[in-house]
């Protein structure tokens, strides 16, 4: 009888969604004009991606804003995992940012990186719960996109952070720093610390697909067509997924197969680290430098024994902190996300404005050097 | 080992207490009635853990995230009845979307293939990849598990042979429609009424035609019923091209929606899929499965991994998938140990279980061949 019964219940619940599904007032789907279909976009994983010049024409006269916020209600913090030192300064910023603009944050994210889709659930948790923005660091700039744009349709704004998506599925993109220069400044690094600017060189990424380190990686080939460069060889470029284990194996496996290796540039804070450890422990220091992204506090030790001579990154909390308040200005209505747009963010930059370039993005701005002669410094003063 | 107490829509060995008023409630333990009660209290703490539970955009992405691996789960249903299974579908999902993702991105010798033919190569391959499967599972004889533990290997390693490191992506926006929105003016995916399509139709042949009870007598005893005149060979590879066929459908469905094909597409894929089946009360030993079982399956694990998002704990899915797949194993187990000892105390002595043994110890299972 039941057996009957649970059908029966099941029946009913089917029937409802279909006449739900039928009672709609809608006609049926249309079938596409006859444009031309979309060319299919081809993309090898290294992506090539033309970063705009920050600044536009300031053609147009419109005011500057000075960014007050005065938000309230939920704004999600979604980094491509968790557990990330890296995300982690972001979030500090993001927090203090939150005391001054309003609003409060919170973050959710897959608890480890590499998996393309593995945001798009949280995007949607987000959306689903009204959340008045949503903050993310992409791990995959096309498989988010989707969810991006349902989000800003249900009126959530979208700001990007540290690694971009689609143009058109989201609001604004903080861009950390001109993706040209990190780019020409992990080639230098490499130059600098391989003997007379000659030698086998690895790469040492993130995720297959994350957007930002593949367009650093491009950008960073394409700097070294310069002939002062013409030295330097790379031999691989593999990928940790910003998983400190995964990272580990690979930087092992890459000293194991290229016995002449004499850098290895890691353009993320895991790997960098993990390759110095790798280094140290194999006792390498001198034999084969690392040099990358990476954060001051726990690449103190290794700048300063020589295994990292050189790394290079920006002020993480500063992101975060610039992030949500463009995100508050979004929701408060100062700032409507438009190219040509000029806003100030008390604090940040010396309170020079900012003004949105192409493809709504704006750059936070210049690139940290850490070397042995600054890293104490620049530990105390950026504690991640 | 028989679990009795999963509905298996088939006459399976009767309680040996017919005259206890055990039995007379017996018919109501059933699994899918478990697992009703099971959807309807995740559903009701959903609603007071989260009050977005309960709203149109909720359903639309818990479910539509989850309609790949529910159309999987109904291919796997027959095949686990027969005592198979195919652990190559997580492969064939980034295989089809890869072979459609190449053709129309241009990447082949044969240039910009138009999408509809592109998609209909890649169904194509599904079939191949099934086909294949099935005819070394049964001309050859070699075990289900070993031969899909291969295949799941070969068919990833050739997406990613088709693919190399190219993401093809920008796909045209009525097929990503399809896969990703609702029908307009509702909350509902569209790929929603597709899979209730298709488990109507697998219904329907599951258990209500004779090629599903050949199905089940396969799974019950093979010898007995190729004895019977069951083409067994025959049957099981075909069920094999039918899982191959719908793991390339769900393929296509999957790149669509990700608006981009990627050779990792489907990872993992093939443990939740496995899981539904047997969370929805098909015994993994064969013989005895339901297809509503499947679909309320599915509905209870979109369900408890909307609420486990929605409260903050996505982290504990993977937990809690394993904890139902546990459970939904040893539960009938426990419910029969459970009605055996009642039993035995009001027949005052004499064990139910003996009785059962008696009759397991002849070679069909189920009662009667």
């Amino acid at each position: 009888m039941f057996n009957r019964l649970s059908r029966f219940a099941a029946g009913i619940a089917l029937v409802a969604v279909v006449a739900s599904a039928c009672s709609s007032t809608a006609a049926t789907p249309t079938v596409a004009p006859a444009t031309p279909a979309p060319t299919p976009v081809v993309t090898p994983v290294v992506t090539p991606v033309v970063t705009p010049v920050a600044s536009a024409p300031a053609s147009v006269a419109a005011a500057v804003v000075t960014l007050k916020g005065g938000i309230t209600g939920s704004v999600v913090v979604i980094p491509k995992n968790l557990g990330n030192a890296y995300f982690d300064a972001g979030y500090v910023g993001i927090q203090k940012a939150a005391t001054v603009f309003g609003g409060t944050p919170s973050q959710a994210a897959p608890a480890k990186g590499g998996d393309p889709t593995a945001q798009i659930p949280f995007i949607q948790t987000a959306t689903t719960q009204k959340a008045k923005a949503i903050l993310v660091s992409a791990e995959d700039a096309t498989a988010i996109a989707p969810a991006l744009t349902a989000a800003k349709a249900q009126g959530v704004k979208v700001v990007m952070w540290d690694s971009n998506s689609k143009p058109g599925a989201y609001d604004i993109f903080v861009n950390q720093a001109d993706t040209a220069g990190i780019g020409k400044g992990l080639a230098q690094m490499a130059c600098d610390t391989a003997p007379s600017c000659t030698g086998e060189i690895a790469i040492l990424s993130a995720g297959q697909t994350a957007t930002n380190q593949n367009a650093w990686i491009a950008a960073m080939a394409e700097s070294m067509k310069d002939p002062k460069f013409a030295g330097l060889k790379l031999v691989a470029t593999v990928y940790g997924n910003d998983v400190a284990a995964d990272s580990t194996a690979q930087a092992q496996a890459l000293i194991a197969a290229h016995p002449n290796l004499k850098v290895i540039v890691s353009p993320t804070s895991v790997g960098v680290l993990a390759a110095a450890q790798v280094v140290q422990s194999k006792k390498l220091i001198g034999k084969v430098a690392v040099v990358g992204l990476g954060t001051p506090k726990t690449m103190q030790a290794y700048i300063l024994d020589g295994t990292a001579p050189e790394v290079e990154l920006w002020n993480t909390i500063d992101l975060g902190y610039l992030a949500y308040a463009v995100a508050a200005g979004l929701v408060s209505g100062e700032i409507k996300g438009t190219v040509g747009e000029q806003f100030i963010v008390p604090t940040i930059n010396g309170g020079k404005p900012y003004t949105i370039g192409a493809d709504n993005t704006i750059i936070l701005g210049d690139p940290l050097i850490f070397n042995k002669d600054n890293i104490a410094q620049f530990a105390k003063d950026l504690p991640f | 080992m028989t679990l009795d107490t999963k509905g298996g829509g088939q006459d399976h060995a009767g309680s040996a207490t017919t005259n206890s008023p055990i039995a007379a409630l017996a018919p109501l333990v059933r699994w899918e009635s478990l697992l009703l009660i099971i959807l309807v209290a995740t559903i009701l703490i959903g609603n007071w853990a989260s009050g977005d539970f309960l709203t149109g955009l909720n359903f639309s992405n818990s479910i539509n995230n989850a309609m790949e691996v529910a159309i999987m789960a109904l291919a796997m249903t027959p095949i686990i009845i027969t005592g198979d299974i195919d652990l190559s579908v997580q492969s064939m999902v980034g295989l089809s979307g890869a072979v459609m993702g190449v053709l129309w991105g241009g990447l082949t010798p044969l240039g910009y293939v138009p999408l509809p033919l592109a998609i209909a190569v890649a169904l194509l391959v599904g079939v191949i990849g099934g086909l294949f499967n099935g005819v070394l599972v049964t001309r050859w004889g070699l075990p289900a598990l070993v031969v899909t533990l291969g295949t799941l290997a070969l068919y990833h390693g050739l997406a990613q042979v088709l693919l190399g490191t190219n993401v093809v992506t920008n796909f045209p926006a009525g097929y990503t429609d399809f896969a990703f929105k609702n029908i307009p003016g509702t909350f509902v995916p569209w790929t929603f009424p597709t899979f209730l399509i298709l488990a109507v139709i697998f219904y329907a042949v599951l258990h209500r035609t004779w090629l599903g009870r050949q199905i089940f007598a396969i799974g019950k005893n093979k010898s007995a019923a190729r004895y019977s005149g069951v083409r067994v060979g025959s049957m099981r590879t075909a069920l094999f091209v039918v899982a191959g066929l719908i793991a390339a459908i769900a393929g296509v469905i999957l790149a669509l929606r990700f608006d981009s094909v990627r050779s990792s597409n489907g990872a993992n894929m093939t443990l939740t899929v496995v899981t539904l089946a047997v969370l929805g009360g098909v015994d993994i030993n064969g013989g005895k499965g339901t297809i509503m079982g499947v679909v309320l399956a599915v509905l209870t694990l979109a369900a408890v991994q909307s609420v486990l998002r929605l409260v903050g704990v996505s982290a504990y899915i993977e937990a809690a998938v394993g904890f139902l797949l546990i459970f939904s194993v040893t539960a009938p187990l426990v419910a029969r140990r459970s009605r055996d000892l009642v039993n035995r105390v009001r027949l005052g002595g004499q064990s139910p279980s003996a009785g059962q043994a008696a009759r397991n110890v002849a070679p069909s299972r189920g009662g009667g061949v």
